[in-house]
């Protein structure tokens, strides 16, 4: 039972993680109307900003995060407003085939200006462990469901009571309607991107402690993403946090009880759940309409 | 009676379609004006081409100044359109499609919102409600409340009747009317509905295939009766 | 009827300049240009389902895995002759294709990239889980296996004596060459324009009576056994084949190549083939980094989507028609 519980924990603390990301995901989403294959890359590189601050700058870690989360917003608009708005109105194909040259380009920068060693990156949570009613649960997995519980909250709220945020949702949603109310739409889109870039800083932070930073550090992370978004429904913020935990918990309970997954079919797994999904409900679990873009 | 917008020789066309061929026309400052005639006119166009959604030519003035650029410009500097088909955000509440409507205003909206819950009292108690799941009728007027949320200088209606029920239409022109008398609100309105339209209206123009067929006040529209026969269809 | 002349007469040239090619070439770049062929395969298969119906697929290598393996199993468990393994390859590859293709039916353009793509990243670790059969991580190595042909001593072939680089050569071009000419006859006719007609407007297809259904998983069965062949040649060549040998960014460099050479065209694929055999080279000159690669895969990428959308095909179309004083 204490090992079940523990297995809880963690996986919700990996799920915390694939849910930030595929939060990031679905903000895209909305705003572009595709899915972003770099959005994995895009957090490794913000991951290494993160490391180049606090190694060779010898920062503290809070405010280089700090940093690193506004170099990764201005990335984030700039991506947008450089490459993907010439684009946006035309295919989702063209736009989709945008988003796999910013993955190359992105991943061959990182190991360009890193080179492909591993590094390693401090986590800011102590790594010992405290014991909560017999249940032994390292004080970095609480951190770390902590933190994305967090943003989420504060994202949400950033949506529902800010102008920027309803103008945000708006220009997603409608955006003819929405410059008929005065919002600049491409600039808001591009707000959008910020955000998700920043959210993916975020992810590529909580990931990097527990395996090591390299330029293809976020690449399953990023499938577990896809099946996270997909099952709690592509266009639903709240769907993909749930799913990212559900997803979380579910690989992790997988891996430690059924011995045929085991640790390496995880990745395969992640692959089912998104056809299944895709299959036979292809809204997820929190969509409310079938999104159908040719 | 000092002019508030001015269309000179104004074109519009949709790739090689030319949808308006020199429209020109005025709205004074406190008057209502409709724009009549049959479907494919360029009715619809002509509101299109004040608020800059159709690549458009010729001279377009909000008191006295040039309206140049997007959208989002037009809206800033004081018209609020109501686009056909109710134009409200559908996944957003009531309440934050009466904000959006206050996006290009600084300060606080709290006295607006309250105004607009004096015209339409069901907005506030409803205000958690998504705008689509709101009826037509419904969906129209917080249409209407959420451009009067943006204080405008002009209002520009596009076929407010379109797919309403007749009482449901006399409200709401009911309500545009008494906004004009109470508070000098200037409003361009398109419609295919003539008879209410010029019900409304002080001054009205006929389009047809692009350009200005018949100008004059409503009562003398009203009264021609080779113009009610030929152009406005009762 | 003077087009297809034409067409006729320039492939004609190609399949000559092809054959000759090798006299000018070291040992070395002969079996660059093998993989070029190899990478041609693969493209026209990517551009059937892509180009012509298009439907995205990120994960073709995925499908080259499969044609890669089947070829490595047959030959070093089951002693099979390598150039037998190459239709068995296809066979395999396209029916995992087709069978991929019927619940593809439901998923539209995103969607499908999506899956797709989640495909070709777990495919390596569904290879390294079936260790007995596969190999595992450490694959399947067909260096000095005697299915191999001239592995071991020099081919002959019509009384000519070639070593193994050249043999590869010529094998890989004929075999690519064969499937361009199948691939031109099948485009050109009814089923292409069935192709075209679904990517083109899915409901115009339906209701011109295309049968949606059957067209769509055609075109994944088809694009898939192309690819198959292609990781069969694959697997020939490199002699060795393990679950890294078919990584996630093989899949990518696929639709690189496909855009480079031009959706829905087949001449550009040649150019888009040597694009991605090549780059990797060129990008060394730019710095020794192994990120230059992928850097400069990016922005060529990005750049053909912003000025060329119709690919090397499209630029040659316009050089042409400049040509003929249009």
């Amino acid at each position: 039972m204490t090992n079940f519980l523990q297995q809880v924990v963690s996986g919700l603390a990996s799920g915390g993680i694939y849910g930030a990301l595929a939060l990031a995901l679905v903000l895209i989403h909305r705003a572009t109307g595709v899915i972003n294959f770099a959005q994995g890359e895009m957090a490794t590189f913000s991951t290494y900003i993160l490391w180049t601050l606090t190694q060779n700058h010898g920062w503290p870690y809070w405010p280089a995060l700090a940093v690193t989360l506004a170099i990764s917003f201005a990335g984030g608009f700039g991506v947008h407003q450089l490459v993907v708005r010439p684009v946006e109105r035309g295919s989702v194909l063209r736009v989709v085939i945008v988003t796999i040259g910013l993955l190359l380009l992105i991943n061959g920068a990182m190991t360009w200006i890193w080179s492909g060693e591993v590094r390693s990156v401090h986590s800011p949570f102590p790594t010992r462990t405290i014991d909560m009613g017999g249940v032994a649960i390292s004080i970095q997995d609480l951190g770390t469901i902590g933190v994305s519980i967090g943003v989420v909250i504060l994202l949400g709220l950033f949506f529902r009571f800010t102008k920027v945020g309803l103008a945000l949702r708006a220009a997603a949603t409608n955006p003819a309607e929405a410059r008929l109310v005065g919002v600049r739409v491409p600039l808001l889109l591009g707000v959008g991107w910020g955000l998700a870039t920043m959210l993916g800083a975020i992810a590529g932070a909580l990931t990097a402690p527990t395996v090591f930073l390299d330029p293809n550090m976020m690449q399953a992370v990023l499938i577990y993403a896809f099946a996270a978004a997909v099952l709690g429904g592509i266009d639903s913020p709240v769907g993909a946090v749930v799913g990212g935990l559900l997803l979380g918990v579910g690989l992790n309970l997988l891996g430690t009880y059924v011995n045929f997954v085991g640790a390496d079919l995880r990745l395969p797994a992640a692959l089912s759940v998104i056809l299944a999904v895709l299959l036979f409900r292809p809204a997820g679990l929190f969509g409310h309409r079938v999104v159908k873009r040719v | 009676m000092t002019a508030l917008l001015v269309l000179e020789g104004v074109e519009a066309r949709y790739g090689p379609v030319r949808a308006l061929r020199g429209v020109t026309l005025e709205v004074g400052e406190g008057e209502i004006v409709a724009v009549l005639g049959a479907n494919g006119a360029g009715k619809t166009t002509t509101l299109r081409a004040v608020s800059g959604t159709v690549r458009r030519s010729g001279s377009i003035k909000l008191a006295g100044r040039a309206l140049s650029g997007g959208p989002e410009a037009v809206a800033k500097a004081g018209i609020a359109h109501v686009p056909e088909g109710r134009g409200t955000f559908a996944e957003l509440t009531v309440t934050e499609n009466l904000r959006l409507g206050a996006y290009t205003r600084r300060g606080k909206i709290d006295a607006d919102v309250e105004r607009m819950a004096a015209w339409f009292p069901w907005l506030i108690e409803r205000g958690d409600q998504q705008a689509g799941t709101l009826s037509g009728g419904e969906q129209q007027m917080l249409a209407l409340a959420r451009a009067l949320m943006s204080r405008p200088r002009l209002l520009m209606l596009d076929e407010p009747s379109l797919g309403l029920a007749p009482l449901v239409v006399r409200e709401i022109f009911r309500i545009v009317r008494e906004l004009n008398e109470q508070e000098g609100l200037a409003v361009l309105v398109v419609e295919q509905d003539a008879r209410i339209a010029l019900a409304a209206a002080h001054r009205a123009y006929v389009l047809e295939v692009g350009e200005v067929a018949v100008t004059g006040t409503s009562a003398e529209l009203r009264e021609n009766e080779s113009v009610r026969k030929s152009y406005l269809g009762y | 009827m003077r087009r297809t002349a034409t067409s006729a007469g320039l492939f004609a040239a190609l399949v000559v300049a092809i054959a000759v090619l090798p006299k000018f070439l070291t040992d070395f770049r002969a079996q660059q240009f093998a993989y070029v062929a190899v990478y041609l395969v693969a493209l026209i298969g990517l551009n059937v389902l892509t180009g012509y119906t298009g439907q995205m697929s990120l994960g073709h290598g995925a499908f080259m895995a499969v044609g890669g393996y089947t070829t490595a199993i047959l030959m070093t468990d089951h002693g099979i002759k390598d150039l037998w393994t190459i239709p068995a390859a296809a066979v395999v590859a396209g029916a995992a294709g087709f069978l991929f293709g019927l619940p593809a039916l439901r998923l539209t353009g995103l969607y499908l990239a999506l899956a797709t793509f989640a495909i070709a990243v777990a495919t390596p670790a569904v290879i390294k889980k079936f260790e007995g059969f596969t190999g595992g991580g450490s694959g399947k190595n067909l260096f000095g296996v005697k299915e191999l042909t001239g592995g071991i001593a020099p081919v002959h072939v019509l009384g000519w004596k070639l070593n193994f680089n050249n043999w590869l050569y010529y094998l890989c071009w004929t075999v690519a060459l064969v499937l361009y000419v199948v691939a031109w006859l099948l485009l050109r006719g009814r089923t292409g324009r069935a192709f075209r007609a679904v990517r083109d407007s899915e409901t115009a297809a339906l209701s011109s009576g295309v049968s949606l259904a059957r067209y769509k998983t055609l075109a994944f069965g088809v694009s898939a056994a192309y690819a198959g062949v292609a990781g069969s040649l694959f697997a020939i060549a490199t002699t060795y084949v393990n679950p890294d040998t078919f990584p996630v960014q093989l899949s990518i460099f696929l639709l690189v190549g496909v855009v480079v050479g031009g959706l829905g065209s087949l001449t550009g694929l040649i150019a888009g083939a040597i694009f991605i055999e090549f780059l990797p080279l060129w990008a060394q000159d730019i710095s020794k980094s192994p990120g230059a690669p992928g850097v400069v895969y990016g922005v060529i990428l990005i750049g053909v989507i912003f000025l060329l959308p119709t690919g090397a095909a499209g630029l040659l179309r316009r050089v042409a028609s400049l040509f003929r004083g249009r």
